[in-house]
């Protein structure tokens, strides 16, 4: 009746994960309790949970990201706590629940908090910056979301509900088969990527649609801002990467469940065929993360230097030349694995093509600040600190990209450093800029300047102690998932690590500190005019928090930087352009169908984990009659009265025309 | 000036370019639809050559079991490749009927397509059942892992839309030809047309090479 799920799955005899998830489990139903009395759960459903407008799913999103960043956060505070003690001692943590935090905590950080995030500022800002409405697809958007949510939930799960992976966060075969994992861990980790890779694949789909079919009239390709340029980029990356991820997924469990042999050791299976695949999408995968960051930085930087961005049209080719090449290379993460001499050297030369493409990056955006009127802001904080940071990782990835070079680093803590480096230094860095930038958009007012830059600089210098230590530990020979060890010389730079690792802590609690501070301040953070940074693209055309039509009108384009030439021009004639004639809005409905989905996807893909046939079965049926349902609807679509749009729009001309006489009597 | 109103002047264009051809505007619903479900299919598309892919990789990795030559029967496959292709013209004129609005013909085509899906559906199953009643099952050696899964992968392709095919008709037949719904019907046309190209790819990489070796 149950499958493979009986109570030995609850971990009674392994107190830390079960303490966590007990707090965990209260913390849940404390909040949920808290809706419930406080009579808040109409409105969570119909204007939140229900919601098929790209700006709350994009908030739905980052929302995900912050709180799986504190899990995968408590991951990485264990493991450096384990190795700054573990010398010559077995540490606190047994080994194998060591393995499976590392594999939690990379599956998490890449899959459940840098993936969502980026998706969510993407979600939040690309139609706002296109001058439309909505993106391409509403309700299939709030379905890639609660999918993503659903395998965030199994991950969690996992924790005291059997057990995860042990193989590290690509599970390579044979050490992922059934014979050398019989457990369930592989198989949480394999359904609850599969599952969340369909929402990110529904995500991509939509913004490249998005992108491309939905600009508003005179928006040219290039007028497009260069995070919408970016966003296309991974999006494609997107569209182009995850089927493989899913197909490989799909032939690992295929040999785990049905006895195939994709990857085993027997019957003719073929293990490099793994690497392959996985790494056709993985290194994809890192350039779907950055590009985006990338594309925050542009916006971020021009906008408090003041500038057009510099080199405006190097910087689109840069950004198609990466999305090219990116997947040419992916053989450099096996350059280990016997290819031999000329391979190897092909791979290598391809991947330090790519640093030709970001250097231009980098100097366009020196040159973008170079004689401007530099603002350091927070986000701009965020911007200055990844420049520096990215560089070293940059180098340092040309570096274990000289294949003999390679030889003596792969598997090191070199390479956990490396990845480390570019990945918050460039990823992270660009989120937490976005999400500083881009804040007072969505919820119309400014985060607090003062803890943003304790966070900054606490998580800025957190970030070189903790990881400079594990280039030198690297280089001296420590390899990476150790769980103890007995070389003396590691010892010292583990334990600066460690120190690190609390400074990086503090940088994150400076962080949600941040937050508290500006609920609390709200009023006098007030965003009235709905550009606070005096910027340049559309977003900040229209009222923070954008109303769910987004634009009363829509714009007419006629140049790069539209929002900026419009200020210059109503400066000019301390006017703003006539009032346009209002007229009636259609905008889609609300629609739980992501939502339900997302509940028998959960079903489903726990039941299939422990093996609950049944159950299995009820949770496909589920999924599709909610898509017939779905497809029933008469009314997708609801009508915003002219009256309503134009009342909306006035109060936001006015606060703009008070702003723009302000700005001229300076 | 109703709906719109000028953002940038005239002349901002720094660095004149984005002259020659001024963007219209968003594209009807129509056409974002099939743009949207034509990067899905790509999608797929990419799924699938993973697939095949593996069975290039795998296909002369036999274990000791039975090798392509011995087991393919072409007569089957022959059959197999007449329906599909047949389905894709009913399919064709199902969408015809839809644009004209004839209910009968839509119907009809639909219903022919229809049984040409499952004609196809049930000689694959045979053929497998018949394969794994030989002992050469997909765990027998990964050429017939990597076979099962391309064709088998196929053969689920087809069944979602068989599936798909009868919501669509229940769906006529409850609402008529409402935009939404040819939407889908366009969509769900592209989707069958293009399984019949992967089905194309199938027959000439497994089956015809398959035999020959
Ligand atoms: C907050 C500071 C962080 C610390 C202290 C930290 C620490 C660690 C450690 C100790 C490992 C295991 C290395 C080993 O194999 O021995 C690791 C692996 C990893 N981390 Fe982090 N991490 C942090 C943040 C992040 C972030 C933000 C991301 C991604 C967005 C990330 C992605 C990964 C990945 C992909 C792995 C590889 C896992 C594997 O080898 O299977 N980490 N991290
Ligand atoms: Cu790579």
């Amino acid at each position: 009746m149950l499958g493979k799920l009986d109570w030995s799955a609850i971990p009674f005899d392994q107190p830390i994960p079960l303490i966590a998830g007990a707090v965990v489990l209260v913390a849940i139903l404390a909040v949920l309790g808290w809706v419930v009395v406080k009579g808040h759960l109409p409105y969570l459903w119909h204007e939140w949970i229900t919601s098929v407008d790209h700006k709350r799913i994009g908030v739905m999103y980052i929302l995900l990201a912050s709180v799986m960043l504190l899990r995968g956060g408590s991951d990485a505070i264990m493991m450096r706590v384990q190795q700054a003690i573990a010398y010559q001692s077995q540490g606190y943590l047994p080994p194998e629940h060591y393995n499976q935090i590392f594999s939690a905590h990379g599956t998490i950080m890449i899959f459940f908090v840098a993936m969502p995030f980026v998706i969510g500022l993407m979600n939040l800002v690309v139609p706002l910056q296109l001058g439309v409405r909505d993106v391409a697809f509403p309700t299939l958007n709030s379905v890639g979301f609660w999918l993503t949510a659903t395998g965030a939930l199994l991950v969690n799960l996992s924790l005291v509900i059997g057990e995860f992976a042990r193989t590290g966060w690509l599970a390579f075969p044979p050490l992922s088969e059934l014979s050398y994992s019989p457990g369930v861990g592989v198989d949480y980790y394999a359904w609850s990527l599969q599952i969340s890779g369909v929402g990110t694949l529904v995500a991509g789909i939509n913004l490249v649609t998005t992108v491309l079919k939905l600009r508003t009239k005179g928006m040219n390709y290039l007028r497009m801002p260069m995070f919408c340029w970016t966003t296309l980029a991974s999006n494609l990356l997107i569209v182009a990467a995850f089927p493989i991820l899913t197909a490989t997924l799909a032939m690992l469990l295929l040999d785990r469940y049905l006895g195939f042999h994709f990857f085993t050791n027997e019957a003719g299976g073929n293990v490099m065929m793994f690497m392959n695949l996985i790494w056709a999408w993985g290194h994809p995968e890192v350039y779907i993360l950055v590009l985006p960051a990338f594309g925050i930085y542009s916006e971020v930087v021009s906008t408090f230097s003041g500038k057009a961005l510099f080199g405006y049209r190097s910087m689109v080719l840069a950004t198609m030349a990466i999305c090219v090449i990116s997947f040419m290379v992916w053989l450099h993460h096996f350059f280990t694995m016997g290819a031999g001499p000329d391979v190897n050297a092909i791979f290598g030369i391809a991947s330090m093509v790519i640093a030709v493409p970001t250097g231009v990056k980098i100097y366009n955006w020196l040159f973008t600040m170079y004689g401007g009127r530099i603002r350091f802001t927070t986000p701009m904080l965020w911007s200055v600190g990844f420049m520096v940071t990215f560089i070293i990782g940059g180098l340092t990835g040309v570096l274990v990209a000289v294949p003999p070079a390679d030889f003596m680093l792969h598997n090191s803590m070199f390479l956990v450093a490396h990845f480390h480096n570019v990945i918050i230094g460039g990823v992270l860095f660009g989120a937490f800029a976005g999400f500083e930038y881009w804040f007072p958009k969505a919820f119309g007012f400014r985060l607090d300047e003062r803890w943003g830059k304790i966070g900054f600089w606490f998580t800025f210098l957190g970030f070189y102690v903790t990881f400079m230590p594990l280039y030198i530990a690297g280089m001296l020979g420590m390899t990476r998932r150790m769980q103890h060890y007995d070389v003396a010389a590691w010892r010292p730079w583990m334990i600066i690590a460690a120190f690190g690792m609390a400074l990086l802590s503090i940088g994150v609690l400076s962080q949600v500190m941040q937050v508290v501070v500006s609920i609390r301040n709200r009023e006098s953070l007030r965003d009235r005019t709905g550009d606070p940074w005096d910027g340049r693209s559309l977003e900040w055309a229209t009222s923070s928090p954008p109303p769910v039509f987004n634009f009363a009108f829509s714009p007419d384009v006629r140049g790069e930087d539209a929002y900026w030439d419009l200020k210059a021009h109503a400066k000019q004639q301390l006017l703003e352009s006539p009032e346009p004639e209002y007229r009636d809005i259609e905008m889609p409905r609300n629609s739980p169908t992501g939502f339900v989905c997302a509940f028998f996807a959960t079903i489903m893909g726990f039941s299939l984990i422990w093996h609950i046939w049944w159950l299995v079965i009820v949770g496909g049926i589920g999924a599709f009659a909610t898509f017939v349902v779905f497809a029933w609807r008469d009314h997708d679509e609801y009508v915003i009265p002219a009256a309503e749009v134009a009342r909306v729009d006035r109060i936001n001309r006015e606060e703009r025309r008070n702003l723009v006489s302000m700005a001229g009597a300076v | 000036m109703s709906m719109t109103a000028t953002v940038g002047r005239a002349h901002a264009d720094p660095h004149h370019i984005g002259r020659a051809a001024e963007h219209e505007g968003p594209a009807p619903k129509r056409i974002v639809t099939a743009y949207g479900f034509w990067i899905f299919l790509l999608s797929d598309i990419v799924m699938f050559s993973c697939f095949f892919a593996a069975y290039a990789v795998l296909s002369g990795q036999t274990a000791g079991g039975p090798k392509g030559s011995e087991i393919f029967d072409q007569k089957n496959v022959a059959i197999e490749t007449v329906c599909l292709l047949l389905s894709s013209f009913t399919c064709g004129m199902a969408s015809i009927a839809a644009d004209v609005r004839n209910r009968l013909w839509f119907y009809l085509s639909m219903a022919v397509t229809c049984a040409l899906g499952l004609i196809f559906l049930s000689i694959e199953f045979r053929e497998f059942a018949d394969l794994v009643a030989r002992g050469y099952g997909p765990s027998r050696s990964a050429f017939l892992t990597a076979f099962f899964s391309l064709v088998g992968c196929h053969g689920l392709h087809v069944s979602a839309g068989v599936l798909w095919l009868l919501t669509m008709m229940a769906q006529v037949f409850a609402k008529g030809f409402r935009a939404d719904i040819l939407r889908r019907m366009m969509c769900f046309a592209l989707f069958w047309h293009a399984l019949d190209i992967i089905w194309v790819a199938v027959f000439s990489v497994v089956y015809l090479l398959g035999s020959g070796a």
